[in-house]
């Protein structure tokens, strides 16, 4: 019996093989994106995991206090079960002296060079030994040094012991490292220490960024593989709708109600295995096109190293089989329930055709409500990145629901203008076909929405970030001398040859804790005055800074430690007013801008090899010839603005070469869903169509107005895309790249995009809509004949 | 009430082309309708009955002979020219109604007067007030009974005030009571706009309604 009615329902797909292509290359094409995205993803992964050992050190968390921190506290906390090293900092001699404690600090954190020869033979014994780089000149009185290749120049690293009695602190600690998370049942840091913060480090900021980029990533793949599942939908509610018959016939003749769901459920079962095998293998293929893009991103934009190579892992196309049947489950749901419900001696016709009723769009506008009221909430009630992709999914779901409650209104009242017959029909069709076009008009809402808020976010942040380039990198040129004589030798050969020549100080400091840079430079110069992007200023910024009286921070730090105008950061030993905020798209890092005296009084022994050029732009050509040929410098050492600006913008181009590929597949799984839904009703539209032909309307007026149809149909979901679509690129830029990233771009709005993107949903909808027309302009006459004779 | 013959049919011979081979459905049929009368098309089942009707309305050609409606050669005609035969000369009422869904009862049965650019409201409104159809105008076609539909049909076809109505088993998926109510109706209508009527059917109490009667057998007039 089981095997009788399993055949007699495939048989189905033999008599409908292009429903059976339908369904298969929509859950192929879902199952291709979102399992490309999964092994771009897994790869990335499996890179930082390879790197681990060289991320760790950067990675740990810290405990900080608003001062040094008693060593008492450390013993309690030790005692407490809680894992952390300690750690002294401070400047001594002309060196930044970094005092460790080898016994506590994990051997991959601990300095290069330092092993245990130097341990034993007096590095933790006094007088102690510094450990330094080649060639590092010591002061009177400190240590004797061990030189250790990869130790930073100005930089000397000691047991803390030894630390604590060159730097005067003896019994203080100025941060403590956590080496691994606390048991479980440590008490909590509030009893043990309460004065102490918990902040994390830079390498939990690269970790925290790289998660960022890939949860994009997963989310634009959920989005494709969601709008593949419209297809699959509506592919299978149609088979489902068009074999009740069967269905009623086959219980009519015996076979149980479960058996029937069974084999319903084994069917489709088969099918998600086979379209899932298809689309795991294009997702490989997407993968490897798209993950050389991907790894270049991630080296270039957060350092992250990851190979630009693909291996085939058994975890990913096993899940990628998995979301293929997940996928083809939540898509016939809905048909096996009504399937379940069906009464015995239910109407065998299709309903697919069956006027929406107003009950369904009220029910339809409810869900919609539903979804843009949570994500309102998520909006509003939450912080964090899940909850901003959660307003991102409400917002698309929500207008994707909408769609055809929106569709219907326009198309009534659009209908009420119409003056012939033929145009009083056109829209009455019209909006008779919303209830089989839906799915598909829904898929590209969706598409055509993440088309416009990702191309309008992409754009907007291409606009500023092109003009915080131009601020950034005022100076002409760029010169790193190879040490401070040659740099003071430069500096007299350029005086008369250039308009300005700016120091640029920088050195690795704490910023409240974490890790950052501080930059020195001339505050007082009109290149900052007038041209550096501040965001957040107090009167007398510049002149404030340039005094050596407060200091500038980034946007990422400021937003990440909500550190404001009118506040105060801790700059190694100073508590610097905040006297402004810049923007900062370069680097995921936290960065602090202080006036050059009060630079060289925090970091006397910071390199003085870089500064930064003004000169007329004609001049630059020969101002550099002659740099390069008095001082013999590498290719490395000047570097033009506009060479500096090309590889930023290289970087950052990369940076969303990925997104724009998922989108464009997106586009074209949309347009797919188009041809393929068209396709599958074609045959079921004759019913309709035949009458008016029998009236007087020819096969190819019908066509034409078909693919019309489509086009206008096409035409309104893009219209109803544009605020969906700017609505997204607002949460993109205001929320995500926020959470994200650190930063708030300003939105901005790109029509002649928007009317690209307009002509080719059009031209993709006519193509979509060209093939099924063309079928209709050649209907034999005898096709349409017989919806005459038969009931169908 | 015009007269002569408005309908010529000469010779026509129709061959479908199925699985087993060519199957000929009408094999040189000739007969002739006068403008204003009534006229049975009788047969068994698979006899050519609907085809000759599909051939004679334009919806289908002929692979021989000839079919003229006054002047026009139907057979010489074009799809663009049979379709606009369609449109203005000749209407055919189908057995399954064959409404259009996404219209109401209104605008189907202005449809293809206004088609043809013949549109009369006040005709309209009197054909719809005399179909019974008044109350229904706003409602869909799924909405209504078969009786109901039916009479949406021939009040389409009538709207036209075509040449020829043509009909194909108008009753047939109706109750006998229901369905003699729809044909008195059709038939009075008929008489009243001067049509010419050919109505196929198996029914014999219809059949001996019309002035004339034709019987069709295995594609030739017996």
């Amino acid at each position: 019996m089981i095997r009788v009615a399993l055949l007699a329902l495939l048989s189905h797909w033999r008599r409908h093989p292009v429903q059976l292509l339908t369904l298969v290359i929509g859950l192929a094409t879902a199952t291709a994106l979102w399992s490309g995205v999964q092994a771009i993803n897994a790869e990335a992964r499996a890179s930082y995991d390879r790197a681990a050992g060289t991320m760790a050190a950067g990675s740990r968390a810290r405990l900080t206090a608003d001062g040094p921190i008693p060593q008492e506290t450390y013993v309690a906390l030790r005692r407490a079960g809680w894992p952390v090293s300690p750690i002294v900092t401070g400047n001594a001699g002309g060196l930044r002296i970094v005092g460790i404690d080898p016994f506590t600090l994990p051997p991959e954190d601990q300095p290069t060079g330092l092993g245990a020869r130097q341990i034993d033979t007096g590095f933790i014994t006094p007088p102690g030994q510094l450990l330094v780089a080649p060639g590092t000149q010591l002061a009177a009185g400190l240590p004797p040094a061990i030189e250790a290749e990869g130790i930073p120049q100005g930089t000397a690293y000691a047991d803390i012991g030894i630390a604590q009695t060159v730097l005067g602190m003896e019994g203080q600690i100025s941060r403590l490292i956590l080496t691994a998370e606390p048991s479980f049942n440590a008490p909590p840091l509030d009893e043990i220490a309460p004065q102490l913060q918990r902040s994390e480090g830079a390498g939990a900021d690269v970790a925290r960024l790289t998660d960022s980029f890939h949860l994009n990533l997963t989310a634009f793949g959920f989005l494709s593989f969601a709008v593949g599942l419209f297809i699959v939908r509506g592919a299978i509610g149609l088979a489902f709708e068009q074999r009740r018959s069967v269905f009623r016939t086959l219980r009519a003749l015996g076979l149980p109600r479960l058996t029937l769901l069974g084999l319903l459920s084994l069917e489709l079962l088969i099918l998600a295995l086979v379209a899932g095998a298809v689309g795991v293998a294009l997702g490989y293929v997407i993968a490897s096109v798209l993950i050389p893009d991907v790894a270049a991103t991630l080296r270039g934009l957060y350092g992250a190293s990851v190979e630009g190579t693909l291996s085939l892992r058994p975890i990913w196309w096993l899940s990628g089989l998995a979301i293929a049947v997940l996928g083809t489950a939540v898509a016939a749901a809905g048909s096996l329930w009504q399937t379940a419900r069906l009464p015995l001696l239910a109407p065998a016709n299709p309903r697919v055709w069956r006027r929406g009723s107003t009950l369904t769009r009220q029910l339809q506008g409810g869900a919609a409500i539903l979804c843009l009221g949570v994500a309102c909430a998520a909006w509003i009630g939450f912080d964090g990145l899940i909850p901003g992709f959660v307003l991102l999914g409400g917002l698309l779901m929500g207008a994707a629901l909408l769609l055809p409650v929106v569709l219907h209104m326009v198309l009534s009242s659009l209908s009420r203008t119409a003056r012939g017959p033929r145009s009083e029909w056109f829209w009455a069709d019209a909006e008779h076909q919303l209830p089989g076009l839906g799915l598909a008009l829904m898929a590209l809402l969706l598409a055509l929405s993440a088309n416009i808020g990702v191309g309008t976010m992409v754009n907007s942040f291409r606009l500023t970030f092109t003009g915080w380039l131009d601020q950034r990198l005022a100076a002409e040129l760029y010169v790193s001398a190879e040490d401070d004589a040659q740099a003071r030798e430069m500096r007299e050969f350029l005086g008369p040859r250039v308009e300005a020549i700016l120091p640029i100080r920088a050195a690795e400091a704490d910023l409240s804790g974490a890790p950052g840079q501080v930059f020195g430079v001339a505050a007082d110069h009109t290149t900052y005055t007038d041209l550096w992007p501040v965001i957040d200023a107090g009167p007398d910024v510049w002149s404030r800074v340039a005094a050596g009286d407060a200091a500038l921070v980034n946007e990422q730090l400021a937003r990440r430690e909500d550190l404001w105008t009118g506040d105060t950061i801790e700059i190694g030993d100073w508590r610097a007013p905040i006297a402004g905020v810049y923007s900062d798209y370069g680097n995921p890092q936290g960065q602090a801008m202080v006036g050059l005296d009060r630079f060289d009084r925090l970091f006397p022994d910071a390199p003085k090899h870089d500064f930064g050029l003004r000169l007329p732009l004609e001049d630059v050509p020969r101002v550099e010839a002659a740099l390069r040929e008095r001082f013999d410098l590498g290719p490395d050492q000047v570097t033009d603005q506009e060479a500096i600006k090309r590889i930023s913008l290289d970087v950052f181009e990369r940076t969303f070469t990925v997104t724009a590929a998922l989108n464009v597949l997106t586009l074209g799984v949309a347009g797919l869903a188009i041809l393929t839904s068209l396709l599958t009703i074609a045959t079921m539209r004759l019913p309709q169509l035949a009458p008016v032909w029998a009236l007087g309307v020819t096969r190819r007026r019908l066509a034409a107005l078909d693919l019309g149809r489509a086009v206008l149909l096409a035409a309104l979901t893009f219209g109803a895309s544009l605020p969906v679509g700017i609505a997204l690129a607002w949460v993109l830029l205001s929320v995500i790249n926020v959470e994200a990233f650190g930063w708030k771009l300003p939105l901005r709005l790109f029509p002649l995009d928007w009317l690209r993107l307009f002509a080719m949903s059009l031209v993709a909808a006519a193509f979509a809509a060209l093939l099924p027309a063309i079928r209709l302009a050649r209907t034999p006459p005898s096709a349409l004949l017989k919806v005459f004779a038969h009931e169908r | 009430m015009a007269n002569g013959t408005l309908l010529r049919v000469d010779a026509v011979e129709k061959t479908f082309h199925g699985a087993d081979g060519p199957v000929p459905v009408l094999r040189g049929v000739s007969f002739t309708l006068d403008a204003g009368r009534t006229l049975a098309l009788t047969g068994e089942s698979g006899s050519g009955k609907s085809t000759l009707l599909h051939v004679i309305g334009g919806l289908d050609t002929v692979d021989g002979g000839h079919i003229r409606l006054g002047e026009t050669d139907v057979t010489a005609l074009n799809d663009r020219g049979r379709a606009k035969l369609r449109r203005s000369r000749v209407s055919v009422i189908f057995q399954q109604f064959n409404l259009i869904p996404s219209l109401n009862v209104a605008s189907n049965i202005a449809f293809q007067a206004r088609l043809a650019g013949r549109y009369d409201p006040d005709w309209t409104a009197d054909l719809a007030a005399r179909l019974g159809l008044t109350d229904h105008l706003r409602k869909c076609p799924e909405q209504l009974s078969g009786g109901q539909q039916q009479r949406v049909a021939i009040g389409r076809t009538l709207a036209l005030r075509p040449e020829l109505v043509l009909a194909d088993e108008p009753t047939g998926n109706l109750d006998e009571e229901t369905g003699e109510a729809v044909l008195r109706l059709m038939l009075d209508l008929v008489a009243e706009t001067g049509a010419a009527l050919l109505c196929v059917t198996h029914s014999h109490s219809l059949a001996d309604g019309m002035e004339r009667k034709l019987v069709l057998r295995r594609g030739q007039i017996a």
